[in-house]
């Protein structure tokens, strides 16, 4: 792999005494998109803007193309750092046309380049026909894609993101949330997006980090934070499901009410301790053949499936996503069987 | 965040302005802990009795009938439906156009003995058609309540119109009809805006000098005049400031604790339906809306036009232009000096939040609370101090006057007196501007001079003008400040009406005035595109 384009070495910032972020590590390929993911006053936001050089770090560095952007006792000013940024309100200028609010960023070119480049950014964001119009009369989606459009515009090493589609309902947002993955693959750009929502993170990001309490608790491919979480923050927050007693019965064997598994034992459990094991709603399969019965305590209704809570003999209670042409009635028993390729468990 | 070392000077810039409201507040208030006991004893025993109980009288009047006046006028306007409304809602705004001293002398000449009012009734009714004379004082009330209510009808109608239909249907489905509606619910709800309007109307009447002056009506503001110019009692004027400014300061405490209670809510939603009233009832309210708009207005100003027209040829000559040009020339400084003041001002509260730049703006901005007179003495004084240190210093070679009678003490006056006109407006588009946008412009390369150019000037410079607008229309139409302070010979179109108007020679001050009302409707053309509702 060639060397790292963002690096991030041991950064850590705080207001006062309050620390917002501690001792984080993370570096991003060239073309690499990746996401901070994190539930509101993670620190997610505040490790943006340190990036983007809106804010002075407390300890540790940041490189960006090999160069020292940030440090404890140094701050390249944003205006310098090449670094495009996309913002949560899109900070569109009112007064500019869209034209203007794109070209805003190339000031320095001459003028023929310039209006080129506009150009082909309006094309690139499917605004054609809209240059002229003024932000207030664009949707929410056209003023978001301007934003894009303006901050892609001057060709930056790095793009940022700061949840750039929660001002946007939820059918637009994943739409759009492709649109900008492929605009930017297209572009061969770096970018680092920050948001709340697992759901556009998956959408868009190559890795993903979640941070939670100022610390990076996983950095890593959506698929694998769903199926192997490093720790139980990361399995409760991303995706669905329930954790169920179990107990370890031999090396890497853990059996519980559904039967016995093979599992990585978490480390210093020794057979004979009870441990929790991770259930997702695709681990328990409906299956009328299995002898398996379990009572359906809730179920919630999802188009293509029902989401069912079920009570297990032992008294558990399991998630089952079931294809919605089995419609059952609370209360009734049916059979399920497990279905689990990666057994996660902790003490 | 970050300190940047530009912070400081915006700091000191604003302190700066600041002083400018806080010595003369400081000089007035410091004249009252100083008391000199003869010239108390004097203003105890003569002159105070008077202008306490012509103060009260005048306040306790006009805040009764401009209330009167503005709330129903802005009910009808902003909830029921008749003849001539959407032409009201605006129209009746317009006396905001004439200053009060303009519409009382307008007013004493249409109605005094001789003016046409009462000579029609007296050839069609017999002499003993007599009206109640003009020149008392409910004649002063009249005057200040035709020409002080718009400020009320204003802030109610918009209190009325965002929230005053949906309280008449929330007390319909109470059970209570529309005036039970109106007094149980919409006037309740109206309570913060119905009170800061009328404690502006209450500072407007405690400030004016023209229209008492006129009126022959002593108060404090023409008190203070008078022991000026008349006795060349610096001391007793100042005492006499130091006693109004505690009253005025009082009310704008008042009014700014009452703003923090005011919020506007979006209407939202679907337009109510306006309330029908019934054919006579509608009428009604015709006529009583055209009545009040030909009294404060269209009468006043037709008078104006009629005296113009009868002196102009005899009157017109080559001073006109010199007072124009002064008034103009004043009036342009006076509104750049207030725009720039107010964006350093504006611009130091975005970067710090610290108490001290709080303070500070917060008494830069008092400053349209005090009246012209008070403040005129409280800028006299220290520039007078300044002149005698320079005297002794320089010797007597220049005169004696080095800012006495300067332009700059008269623009640092209307600085002081106007800067709240222009704060207001920039302020609010500055909070328009969002950090992310400054971010943004910043992380595209921008700082310094080139944001402000493409950033903040694009977005600001709509309100930057209007605010230059009202400045400059406020210190054209300014009076006391510009009489007590402008350099000998100095006239401006104001101080040809107070002149002509202390002659008693109302066709002769109705030229100026006139010219005056016209450059008056600018901003009240601007308020009404600004608010228009529906």
């Amino acid at each position: 792999m060639s060397a790292p384009h963002l690096q991030l070495q041991a950064l850590s910032h705080h207001y006062g005494t309050r620390h917002t972020f501690k001792d984080v590590n993370f570096s991003l390929a060239k073309g690499q998109i990746a996401c901070l993911l994190g539930p509101s006053g993670c620190g997610k936001t505040t490790a943006l803007r340190c990036i983007a050089g809106f804010e002075q770090v407390t300890s540790g560095q940041i490189f960006l193309a090999g160069n020292l952007v940030s440090s404890a006792d140094y701050l390249m000013p944003a205006q310098q750092r090449k670094i495009g940024m996309v913002f949560q309100d899109y900070a569109l200028f009112p007064h500019l046309t869209i034209a203007d609010n794109i070209g805003f960023g190339l000031h320095q070119w001459p003028s023929k380049q310039r209006e080129q480049r506009v150009l082909e950014m309006i094309d690139v964001v499917g605004l054609g026909g809209l240059a002229q119009s003024y932000p207030h009369q664009l949707s929410g989606g056209q003023q978001q894609r301007v934003a894009l459009a303006r901050a892609l515009a001057p060709q930056p090493e790095l793009l940022l993101l700061d949840e750039p589609f929660s001002n946007l309902d939820v059918e637009l947002r994943e739409r759009l949330g492709e649109e900008v993955r492929t605009i930017l693959k297209q572009h061969g750009s770096t970018a680092l997006m920050v948001t709340h929502d697992q759901h556009e993170a998956f959408a868009i990001a190559d890795q993903i980090g979640l941070l939670h309490e100022g610390r990076i608790q996983q950095w890593d491919s959506a698929y694998h934070l769903y199926h192997e979480p490093h720790n139980r923050f990361v399995a409760d927050f991303i995706g669905e499901g329930v954790f169920v007693q179990g107990r370890v019965v031999a090396e890497q064997q853990i059996a519980f009410e559904l039967g016995q598994v093979h599992a990585v034992v978490p480390a210093g459990c020794k057979v004979g301790d009870s441990i929790q094991i991770l259930i997702r709603p695709d681990d328990i399969i409906h299956d009328d053949a299995s002898p398996v019965l379990a009572t359906i305590t809730a179920k919630i209704f999802r188009g293509a499936q029902f989401l069912y809570s079920l009570r297990l003999a032992d008294g558990s209670i399991v998630l089952s996503l079931v294809p919605s042409h089995h419609n059952h009635a609370l209360g009734e028993k049916i059979g399920i069987r497990l279905e689990i390729d990666h057994v996660v468990a902790f003490a | 965040m970050l300190r940047k070392p530009s912070a400081l000077r915006w700091r000191s810039a604003s302190f700066l302005i600041s002083l400018v409201t806080i010595i003369p507040l400081l000089v007035v208030l410091a004249s009252f802990l100083r008391p000199q006991p003869e010239i108390w004893q004097h203003l105890f025993h003569h002159v105070l009795p008077d202008l306490l109980s012509n103060t009260a009288w005048l306040l306790l009047g006009v805040s009764i009938g401009s209330t009167m006046l503005g709330v129903s006028l802005a009910w009808l306007v902003a909830v029921c439906e008749f003849p001539g409304r959407r032409f009201f809602s605006w129209a009746l705004m317009l006396p905001l156009a004439l200053p009060a001293y303009v519409s009382a002398f307008a007013i004493i000449g249409l109605f005094d003995y001789t003016g046409p009012i009462q000579t029609l009734l007296r050839s069609s009714i017999g002499d003993q058609a007599g009206l109640p004379a003009i020149r008392s004082r409910g004649g002063v009330i009249i005057v200040l309540c035709l020409s002080l209510y718009p400020y009320l009808f204003l802030l109610a109608r918009n209190a009325f119109a965002t929230q005053g239909r949906r309280a008449l249907e929330v007390g319909q489905s109470l059970g209570l009809g529309p005036w039970r509606g109106f007094y149980k619910v919409a006037l309740p709800m109206a309570r913060p805006w119905l009170f800061g309007g009328l404690l502006l109307v209450l500072m407007e009447t405690l400030a004016d000098f023209g229209t008492v002056s006129v009126f022959n009506y002593d108060t404090f503001t023409t008190a203070i005049y008078k022991a000026w110019f008349g006795m060349f009692n610096m001391t007793a004027a100042a005492q006499l400031s130091s006693i109004l400014v505690m009253l005025v300061l009082a009310l704008a405490l008042f009014e700014q604790l009452l703003q923090r209670n005011r919020r506007y809510y979006p209407t939202g939603g679907a337009r109510l339906p306006r309330y029908q009233l019934s054919r006579p009832r509608a009428i009604a309210a015709t006529c009583f809306a055209g009545s009040i708009l030909a009294l404060a207005f269209v009468l006043p100003v037709g008078q104006l036009i009629v005296w113009s027209y009868s002196v102009f040829a005899s009157d017109f000559d080559a001073r006109y232009p010199s007072f124009v040009w002064h008034s103009v020339l004043l009036s342009s400084l006076a509104a750049l000096l207030v725009v720039i003041s107010a964006f350093i001002l504006n611009s130091t509260l975005r970067r710090t939040h610290d108490w001290p730049t709080k303070f500070a703006t917060r008494f830069a901005t008092l400053g349209y609370a005090i009246p012209g007179t008070v403040l005129a003495v409280g800028i006299y004084i220290p520039v007078a101090w300044f002149d005698q240190q320079m005297l002794a210093f320089f010797g007597n070679s220049t005169g004696g006057n080095f800012l006495r009678g300067t332009l700059l003490v008269m623009l640092l006056a209307y600085v002081a007196r106007f800067l709240a006109a222009g704060f207001n407006p920039i302020e609010s588009a500055m909070l328009r501007i969002t950090r992310s946008q400054e971010e943004a412009a910043q992380s595209m390369g921008y700082r310094g001079w080139a944001m402000f150019r493409h950033l903040h000037w694009g977005m600001l410079r709509g309100s930057m003008f209007s605010a230059a607008l009202l400045v400059f229309v406020d210190v054209m139409k300014e009076m006391p400040i510009t009489l007590m302070t402008r350099p000998f010979g100095w006239d401006t179109l104001a101080v040809r009406v107070f002149e002509m108007t202390s002659e008693g020679q109302w066709d002769r001050a109705a030229l100026p005035a006139l010219a005056l009302v016209l450059v008056g409707l600018l901003p009240v053309i601007l308020l009404s595109k600004q608010t228009q509702t529906d």
